[in-house]
């Protein structure tokens, strides 16, 4: 039966953010004592010189982090929602799992929800894989039978029976991530809700969370599946919603939306870095530019298969201060958003525990591995382990060909995105050195 | 295995209507979350299950030496420990009770942001913890009841009730701090400081027929001193004076604090997720 489960219409969810916010994102009690006095005291200034009251504090603003969503979902179906960073999509997925509130608008939903919003929800350290176990499955919304039922068959997929009475503190990270995904891959809810869960683990382990996906999509389960991830969502979802800036933009069959995201992002990416809104985390650190360089140092627009690149990222403090333990990665993906190949500071055990306030990072390609084409790249970094800056889809490299063999031929590119250097030679059997 | 298809409406100011099915929904939820806290607390510890035992029991002594042999206030012809321990019991189960049900929603950032579930369930469950600790040091008090053969009497029967509200006491005020906290991150030092001082102000280590007559009823605006007395009643029995207008007194600023906490935690519980 193909009938409605998730309606939603006229969603919209309003955040009331402070602009004289400091480090931390809480307030401090003296802070609003502090400046509800100061009010009081204008208050009385005002009146005193006779002048009209001044309207509101005027440092509180209203930001629409969805409105007017409306959509319907049928059961059975496995929908993308795809958009940038910071568009609605968390926020919509938070509402559908009534963790938050909508300001206006309602949903109606028609069986058990079960909302995967990061895998390892409640995991604690203390506690033993079997302790965890049950403890996550309980704040997944299973119950204790449930749980029970499926032990054995969660153990068996996270592959951890020797570990089962080990804290979990002392797990490797795959572990932690396989015993935690596996849990919630037991969840058997009538409607599924999922962020971006598949970023986790390794290659392996990500294929069998897609299969999982899978299959919970054939036993006629409905799914939400929220990805940067098109080329997931290409193979999971037959239909996508694209939400930018708070708004679904279009809704319909997911190579339709896919595209459009594409399109949308190649001019986003146009914009300069500078004036990128769609960035997440706290702004100590901001990368407000970037540009190539050749290896003789010349800036350059298009970069040359299996040659030498340099990536400059220029970056500012936020408080013009110097900035200490700092990491920087790069995650250079296709045209699907899958993951090609990832540069990162603390890989090549280069963390900067010290960076003036601003001035440009520069990271060195020795030979580009590139097909020619256009890749695009995502930039992040942290300071002092909390996320300062991070861009999807910050910038696009273009790669032209270069003639790395000297054959005047490069690998077919149906063949695989990477250009590898390689040579050719028979091995003699007489000698012994190659 | 599963409720028949039932249809949830989410739109503003909903939540309302379905607060008490779901949190009869989530019990088991509340379960393990009380069971987590539990292990946790005894896990990775050196004595373990008897830091409920040694940290009553010193304290026990001390008062004793303090308020029974150096202050020689009047212990109504009963041994001064079980005196002292009579008070100490519903102390200590408020004390830590508030301060666990305060701290609970700052300390389970990650499950408010990420889960859906009635948000009570989490200082309901960290009061758990300590009531675990308070059946504990219940073995202390007959041990000592044993040691001094000092027999109770059917008094004790209404101790079950006094429990109850020794932690409606605990909810009440853990409630309403625990959802400041969440918007005002330095309730946090507000508590311990509350604690401290309410040792002192509340009859634990003295008797409270040492409270001058005409300041018994001014003294029962703090609800914990119904609740000492009344525990104190129950165990010591025999001599000690009852004082049942502050009791009631003391009952009813119990009952409007819980209606209250509890109102204002409903009330801020819609935000936590988007302040925590």
């Amino acid at each position: 039966m193909s009938d409605t489960v998730i309606k939603a219409e006229n969603l919209g969810k309003k955040y009331v953010i402070g602009h004289q916010q400091q480090q931390d994102s809480y307030m401090a009690l003296r802070d609003v004592i502090a400046e509800s006095a100061k009010g009081i005291v204008r208050r009385l200034v005002n009146l005193t010189n006779g002048r009209s009251r001044s309207h509101g504090s005027g440092n509180k603003e209203e930001i629409w982090a969805l409105k007017n969503v409306s959509f319907e979902v049928k059961r059975g179906e496995v929908i993308g929602i795809i958009g940038r960073n910071g568009a609605g999509k968390s926020t919509l997925l938070k509402i559908l799992s009534r963790i938050t509130e909508p300001t206006e608008g309602r949903v109606r939903i028609r069986g058990r929800v079960g909302s995967l919003l990061e895998v390892g929800t409640g995991f604690h350290p203390e506690l033993t894989g079997r302790e965890n176990i049950y403890l996550n499955g309980a704040i997944l919304g299973m119950t204790r039978a449930e749980i029970k039922r499926k032990f054995d068959e969660i153990v068996a997929f996270a592959e951890i029976e020797k570990f089962l009475d080990t804290p979990v503190k002392r797990y490797s990270s795959g572990m932690y991530v396989r015993l935690a995904f596996a849990v919630a891959a037991h969840l058997e809810p009538e409607i599924l809700l999922v962020d971006e869960v598949l970023a986790v683990g390794d290659a392996d382990f990500q294929k069998k969370c897609l299969g999982k996906m899978g299959e919970v999509a054939k036993e006629g389960r409905t799914v939400l599946f929220v990805s940067h991830n098109m080329a997931a969502v290409q193979s999971l979802c037959k239909r996508a919603l694209l939400i930018d800036s708070g708004l679904v933009i279009s809704n319909g069959k997911t190579e339709q939306i896919v595209d459009r995201y594409l399109q949308d992002s190649e001019k986003a990416t146009a914009a300069s870095l500078n004036e990128r809104t769609d960035r997440m985390g706290n702004g100590c650190l901001r990368l407000y530019n970037y540009y190539f360089l050749d290896e003789k140092g010349n800036k350059i627009d298009q970069a040359l298969t299996g040659r030498k690149l340099f990536i400059a990222l220029e970056y500012r403090s936020k408080d013009g201060k110097p900035l200490r333990n700092v990491h920087i990665a790069i995650g250079i993906h296709g045209k699907l958003g899958e993951n090609l190949f990832h540069l990162s500071t603390s890989t090549s055990g280069e963390d900067f525990s010290e960076l003036p306030p601003s001035g440009t990072i520069v990271c060195c390609i020795h030979n580009l591995p590139l097909q020619p084409g256009r890749y695009n790249f995502n930039i992040f970094a942290t300071v002092a382990r909390e996320i300062a800056d991070w861009i999807q889809n910050a910038g696009i490299i273009r790669v032209v060909p270069y003639d790395l063999f000297g054959s005047g031929k490069l690998p077919p590119p149906e063949q695989g995105p990477f250009v590898v250097e390689h040579r050719w030679q028979l091995l003699l059997k007489e000698s012994r050195d190659v | 295995m599963m409720e028949t298809i039932a249809e949830i409406v989410i739109e503003p100011g909903r939540i309302e209507k379905q607060y008490w099915r779901d949190i009869w929904n989530y019990r088991e939820l509340f379960y393990f979350l009380a069971w987590r806290d539990i292990l946790v607390r005894y896990k990775q510890t050196a004595v373990g299950i008897a830091w409920a035992i040694i940290r009553p029991f010193l304290t026990m002594v001390i008062f004793t030496i303090i308020f029974g042999k150096l202050a020689k206030m009047p212990s109504e012809g009963v041994p001064y420990p079980i005196l002292v321990f009579a008070g100490l019991l519903p102390w200590q189960f408020f004390a830590s009770a508030f301060s666990e049900c305060s701290n609970s929603l700052i300390l389970n950032t990650k499950l408010l942001t990420k889960v859906y579930f009635p948000r009570v369930i989490i200082p309901a469950s960290a009061v758990i913890v300590s009531f675990v600790d308070f059946l504990i040091s219940c073995f202390i008090l007959f041990g000592l009841m044993l040691w001094y053969d000092f027999w109770p009497t059917t008094r004790m029967l209404v101790l079950p009730v006094l429990i109850l509200i020794a932690f409606a006491t605990a909810m009440g005020a853990g409630l309403w701090v625990a959802a400041m906290n969440v918007k005002y991150r330095d309730f946090r030092y507000v508590v311990p400081f509350i604690v401290q001082l309410g040792l002192y102000i509340s009859p634990v280590g003295f008797s409270a027929s040492v409270v001058p007559g005409k300041f018994r009823f001014l003294y029962s605006l703090n609800p914990m001193v119904g609740v000492i007395d009344g525990f104190r009643w129950a165990i010591v029995g025999k001599t000690t004076s009852f004082y049942l207008p502050g009791f009631l007194l003391s009952l009813g600023l119990v009952l409007a604090m819980l209606i209250y906490g509890f109102r204002f935690f409903r009330k801020m519980e819609r935000t936590f997720a988007d302040i925590i």
